[in-house]
């Protein structure tokens, strides 16, 4: 298997560096993979590329964890009390449905060419799928346990942190794997519509000077910044859900 | 005099068939026994005669609309130590071991984990599930996860245990194993329980007594007395030639034969 998916990553390079020649392609359409290594060196020493993925990285990782962490808060505190959804399901759905990288602009004309926009926009787009989860996990507790916990005389915070907290974690989980790759979109949003710093500053320099390999290198660090977080989130889910069906190793 | 455990006193349950209509719907009502130390009653009636809504107010999860109900001469209000229940699903935690489970009830009361520890082991021993106090729910079928909450509901020490059907999940000869299993830790306990299950044979074998519901409103029509002996052995009690009479009396008593014209 993993030679497999090796030796296509080989034929995959090879035919990015060999292809657009043979078909006639011009290097600032695609530029062939030495090209774009060349471009990353390039940009290694003289554009500070590890210095404008930090910022990027940083910013995700920042509005990734106030995102989940307000999602989570929100999703238990709707979950447990209908009334309050009730009273705030049409705004939830409204801003829901709205696209959140819509607001960038919006919040770049409040606090300027700050990492503030950036990481608003990452929290607006991660609370959503980590809200929305939570929440649904709430609900979909059996009614039958909580009672059996108060048969035992549980008291309200007992039945939070011994059933409601730990029967939402599968799915509060599977949210934050969805709000991985979005924090990166909306970090990277923020950062096009208006900042000096940042991949996406670099993603706009590239396009305005017509440097098509410096593009490539950008997305390919995004990327990179996008499946780094996909990985942490895994592994912790793998420590923490260890008891799932499925998960288990044999022992 | 034996110490009477469980009791209740007139008890009646009502509730509003709907928000907006001001109709009152009798659950249950004239509701009048009493389970004496170490004796085991079935509850027996039709679908919907209110048997649940009868345990639920025993636990103290849902008051009566009028009557008291007494646990160990105490009047039951809320939720209290004295009761446990235990339901048709097994309710395991899928996050929590097995001894894990087993040891929920003392953990929410506040018992440290190195007294839990021997109370959950012992349990588990004797409900046959020694080998398997680390492995999480879903690794057990279906009779040893029932057998887990058994051991849970005893765990807490109750004076009184209440059953919901906890074996009408169960196929034909597991639910017979597990009988068993209930009858002997009844036995060896000595714990006054309260079971309510759709199975008459079920009934004869584990119980000293019978009481027969009615339709809604639920009220007890009928006691019968099982005098079959050795209690704690339902899989001989169930051979007994009285179990064959007990049955065609509680037959024509919830008049199921009249059910099939």
């Amino acid at each position: 298997m993993m030679a497999g998916s090796l030796a296509l990553f080989v034929v995959f390079l090879a035919a990015w560096e060999w292809g657009p020649a043979l078909t006639g392609i011009p290097p600032f359409i695609i530029p062939p993979a030495s090209q774009v290594w060349n471009s990353f060196l390039r940009m290694l020493a003289n554009d500070q590329l590890m210095y404008h993925t930090a910022i990027t990285a940083f910013q995700v990782v920042i509005g990734f964890i106030l995102g989940m962490i307000l999602g989570m808060v929100v999703g238990f505190i709707l979950g447990m009390s209908p009334t309050a959804e009730f009273i705030l399901s049409p705004y939830i759905l409204a801003l829901q449905i709205a696209p959140k990288v819509a607001f960038a602009p919006l919040f770049v004309i409040w606090f300027g060419y700050t990492v503030y926009p950036k990481i608003l926009v990452a929290v607006l787009i991660v609370f959503f799928p980590v809200m929305i989860n939570v929440l649904g996990a709430v609900r979909a507790i059996d009614p039958d346990i909580v009672r059996l916990a108060k048969s035992f005389n549980a008291s309200r915070t007992q039945v939070f942190w011994k059933i409601e907290f730990p029967a939402s974690l599968p799915p509060f989980f599977a949210g934050l794997r969805i709000a991985a790759t979005l924090a990166v979109i909306g970090v990277v949003v923020g950062e096009i519509v208006g900042g000096n710093t940042g991949l996406g500053y670099l993603l706009t320099y590239g396009e305005g000077s017509g440097n098509t390999a410096m593009v490539f290198v950008t997305i390919i660090m995004l990327t990179i910044i996008g499946i780094l977080l996909y990985g942490a989130i895994v592994m912790i889910e793998n420590r923490v859900l260890h008891w799932l069906p499925g998960r288990m190793r044999p022992a | 005099m034996t110490k009477v455990r469980l009791e209740f006193r007139n008890v009646a349950k009502r509730f509003p068939a709907q928000r907006k209509s001001g109709d009152i719907v009798t659950a249950v009502e004239h509701l009048d026994f009493a389970l004496a130390e170490g004796e085991v009653v079935s509850i027996i009636g039709p679908s919907g005669c209110g048997k649940s809504t009868l345990l639920n107010m025993g636990s103290g999860l849902d008051p009566a609309s009028s009557g008291e109900v007494f646990v160990d001469g105490e009047k039951v209000v809320k939720p209290n130590e004295h009761v446990a229940f235990m339901l048709q699903k097994d309710l395991l935690l899928p996050w929590r071991t097995i001894r894990e489970n087993v040891e929920i009830g003392l953990e929410i009361r506040g018992v440290s984990a190195r007294e839990r520890e021997p109370i959950s082991l012992s349990l588990l021993k004797r409900c046959r599930l020694g080998d398997f106090v680390n492995h999480y729910p879903h690794q057990l079928s279906g009779g040893m996860r029932q057998r887990a909450a058994l051991a849970r509901t005893l765990a807490v020490d109750p004076a009184v245990l209440l059953l919901d059907e906890p074996f009408s999940a169960l196929d034909a000869q597991t639910k017979m194993v597990l009988q068993q299993d209930l009858g002997q830790m009844l036995g060896e306990t000595g714990k006054t329980a309260l079971f309510v299950t759709h199975d008459l044979v079920e009934a004869i074998a584990l119980s000293d007594r019978v009481l027969v519901m009615s339709q809604r409103p639920g009220r007890i029509v009928k006691e019968i007395v099982i005098d079959i002996p050795d209690r704690p052995n339902p899989m001989e009690r169930r051979k007994s030639p009285k179990v064959g009479p007990y049955v065609a009396d509680l037959m024509s008593l919830l008049h199921i034969d009249e059910a099939v014209v």
